[in-house]
């Protein structure tokens, strides 16, 4: 056998190739094995996202835990006393707390991961990496944040059960995990439909900011469910965002509703959504470059 | 050697002109006819790709039907003029967009450099910058640190490596971008023309190393380029391309001389016509190199020559032309009657006027003619009609062993060969 056939056959054998490009993809392929390999690509973004945000400042990363601080303050001056709409019993401070802890963690990753072509249109123009690591990374920087919020959350718990008003936390707190994966999943699915749509139309981009902040109204971050009108009930609680929240509060501060029913609900919504973002996001991937 | 790279019947469309509302009609038109099984509606009306050309149709062909492979070792120059389809081609190989039909394989990893300083982040130092761009360029961490000294050392900002890139100026942040990208592990690497930038010694720095690249470590590489001394000392293959077509392929120093040859035809070397008033009337104008062999290099006189009638005395007269370059400097004006002091008067006559541009004047670049030919203080007689244009390549001139670069605006050589002995 002489060299030249040996080459061709390895060339045709179908391991030899390891890039293929074609017009289409599959549309739910998410190359997590070529990401795999990006992998510390994806951490040196989640430290680039974490590290630029305070780079230049004096108080650094006390900015983290300033801008809950003062969210709580306000939303206890406007929404408790001037409002007066009641907690279901919780110190006000942790109520609010809980609710936008959950909150802040979804409408981060929405907003984020809604101008990941946009906002990284330079970068994608220029190299190749799986494109999924970008809004990847953002789930997880963001997680940071939570944890931070978390953080306060726990010693403004410790001070509240200290002064005994509030019991401590029950067994449903340990749905930590699931609740982070589903509000992930929801801010993701919902970006990347977002992304991927904007990357021609730009209309959405305007929705995106204005539609959080509706969409936060509609969820239980100010207000517990059992306070919202029994005619809107039902719209709330549809909001795949209200189980969780209430979830949330259920288990960490022991009030709220909580039944498996409507969370389950909600992890079926949020499953829809989310593979619609991935076949939305995995489409607009290949060629969004050209039109961007 | 094995075939790194097969690409099979590409073709790419763009659609030009604004995104608006109609896009949407369109994209609901495509989707319509994809749901009914029939082929995109868009493909029937795409038109070749010819910048100078204005088109009927919004869709263009910006690549059509591109074949070819690359053997393992090989470093391609991909060659051809603005628009021509060559990033297109790169960003294709690159998988930053996909193509409209075809495949492509490839066997190994690709890294691309389109661009130097990619993910770059302002507020970053450059230590930190240094394992971001790597990482975005595909490399492991640990594969950063093992090269971090080699890096720091090729790019020559040690000094400043815990600064914000921000602080940086230009200059140095380029060579820290292309030090790491110097530094990539990869099978196949492919390179746009981003040594544009940076000094000269720099560039030369570079050169070098992707000639080591490709010769030394028997990786394959890709380069694109419109400086035609680095691709033929580079690459021992070429791909020509014109207007998205592959026009030739195969050996590096036939495909430049055959796109040398053929850009010629592309540029306006020649006019005929007659244009004038009732006093004066143009009827050619032309410009050629001395060495009609090999045609325009820096090395060769460059005539330009205007033909034409003058039907009734005219006073004052210019006539004359002003030389542009391609970043529209003027760089002469110059007139037939230069050697005079004052403006002539020419008698009825056929006349023909040819100027020189002597060898070695001129760099390496595009240039224009604009004809000049009115009534001193009074009247403009032509505009732009007679217009021509040429470029100068430098293979053989002098000074082209460190580049009076074209794409840095400058235009003249002003060498002559000074040495004696």
């Amino acid at each position: 056998m002489n060299k030249t056939t040996t080459a061709k056959n390895i060339e045709s054998s179908d391991n030899y190739w390891n890039i293929v490009v074609k017009p289409a993809g599959s549309v739910f392929n998410l190359k997590l094995r070529q990401a795999w390999h990006y992998r510390d690509l994806f951490w040196l973004l989640v430290r680039r996202d974490f590290v630029s945000f305070y780079k230049q400042t004096i108080l650094g990363p006390l900015w983290f835990f300033l801008q809950p601080l003062f969210t709580i303050l306000i939303y206890s001056y406007i929404f408790g006393s001037l409002a007066g709409i009641g907690t279901d019993g919780i110190p006000r401070p942790l109520f609010y707390l809980a609710g936008i802890t959950c909150w802040h963690y979804f409408a981060e990753c929405l907003n984020k991961t809604s101008g990941v072509f946009v906002d990284n249109a330079h970068v994608f123009g220029k190299v190749y990496f799986p494109r999924i690591i970008m809004p990847l990374s953002i789930v997880f920087s963001n997680l940071i944040k939570f944890g931070i919020y978390l953080f306060i959350l726990f010693v403004m718990m410790a001070w509240y059960y200290y002064k005994g008003e509030i019991q401590g936390m029950n067994y449903y707190a340990l749905l930590l995990p699931v609740l982070l994966l589903l509000m992930a999943m929801l801010g993701l699915g919902i970006g990347m439909i977002v992304s991927a749509l904007t990357t021609k139309y730009r209309d959405l981009a305007f929705f995106v900011g204005f539609g959080v902040q509706l969409l936060m109204w509609a969820s239980t971050v100010v207000y517990p469910l059992s306070a919202a009108p029994a005619k809107y009930k039902r719209l709330v609680g549809i909001n795949p965002m209200t189980p969780l929240i209430e979830t949330f509060r259920y288990g960490f501060l022991g009030a709220g509703s909580f039944s498996w029913a409507s969370l389950g609900l909600s992890a079926l919504i949020i499953s829809v959504i989310s593979i619609i973002g991935i076949t939305f996001f995995n489409k607009a991937e290949r060629t969004f470059i050209d039109t961007v | 050697m094995n075939t790194v790279i097969e690409v099979e019947n590409i073709s790419k469309l763009y659609r030009l002109g604004e995104f608006g509302t109609g896009t949407l009609g369109h994209d609901l038109h495509r989707w319509w006819s994809k749901l009914r099984g029939k082929d995109d509606p868009f493909f029937k009306i795409g038109e070749i790709n010819d910048r100078t050309v204005k088109g009927t149709s919004n869709f263009v062909w910006s690549l059509r039907d591109i074949n070819f492979e690359v053997k393992q070792g090989d470093a391609v120059g991909i060659i051809g003029r603005n628009g021509a389809g060559k990033s297109t081609l790169l960003k294709l190989l690159s998988q930053i967009t996909a193509p409209t039909t075809g495949i492509i394989k490839a066997h190994g990893r690709i890294a691309s450099l389109l661009e130097v300083g990619t993910g770059f982040h302002p507020e970053l130092t450059g230590r930190e910058n240094i394992f971001l761009n790597g990482a975005i360029l595909g490399m492991r961490k640990n594969e950063i640190i093992r090269k971090f000294d080699e890096i720091v050392d090729f790019s020559g900002v040690e000094r400043y490596i815990d600064t914000p890139v921000k602080r940086y100026s230009s200059g140095m942040y380029v060579r820290l971008a292309f030090a790491v990208a110097a530094y990539l592990e990869s099978e196949i690497l492919i390179v746009d023309e981003v040594l544009a930038v940076g000094d000269a010694e720099f560039q030369r720095k570079c050169l070098g190393k992707m000639g080591d690249v490709s010769k030394g470590e028997g990786r394959t590489v890709l380069f694109v380029s419109h400086n035609m001394s680095a691709v033929s000392t580079l690459c021992n293959t070429g791909i020509y391309l014109k207007n998205g077509n592959l026009i030739n392929k195969g050996n590096i120093n036939d495909i430049v001389s055959a796109y040398l040859g053929d850009g010629q035809n592309a540029e306006r070397l020649q006019w005929i016509g007659n244009e004038g008033n009732k006093d004066i009337r143009i009827l050619k104008t032309v410009v050629y190199a001395a060495d009609k062999l090999n045609g325009f290099h820096t090395n060769t006189d460059v005539f330009i020559e205007i033909e034409g009638e003058i039907l009734q005395p005219v006073m004052d007269l210019v006539l004359g032309f002003t030389l542009w370059s391609q970043f529209e400097y003027e760089l002469a004006y110059v007139l037939h009657d230069d050697t005079e002091e004052e403006h002539t008067t020419l008698p009825e006559q056929q006349f023909k006027k040819t100027f020189k541009i002597p060898a070695n004047t001129l760099a390496e670049g595009d240039y224009r003619i604009q004809f000049d030919v009115g009534i001193h203080n009074k009247e403009k007689i032509i505009d732009t009609e007679c217009d021509l244009s040429f470029s100068l390549v430098n293979i053989n001139g002098l000074g082209r062993k460190f580049l009076v670069g074209s794409g840095k605006g400058k235009t003249s050589l002003f060498r002559t060969n000074w040495l004696v002995k």
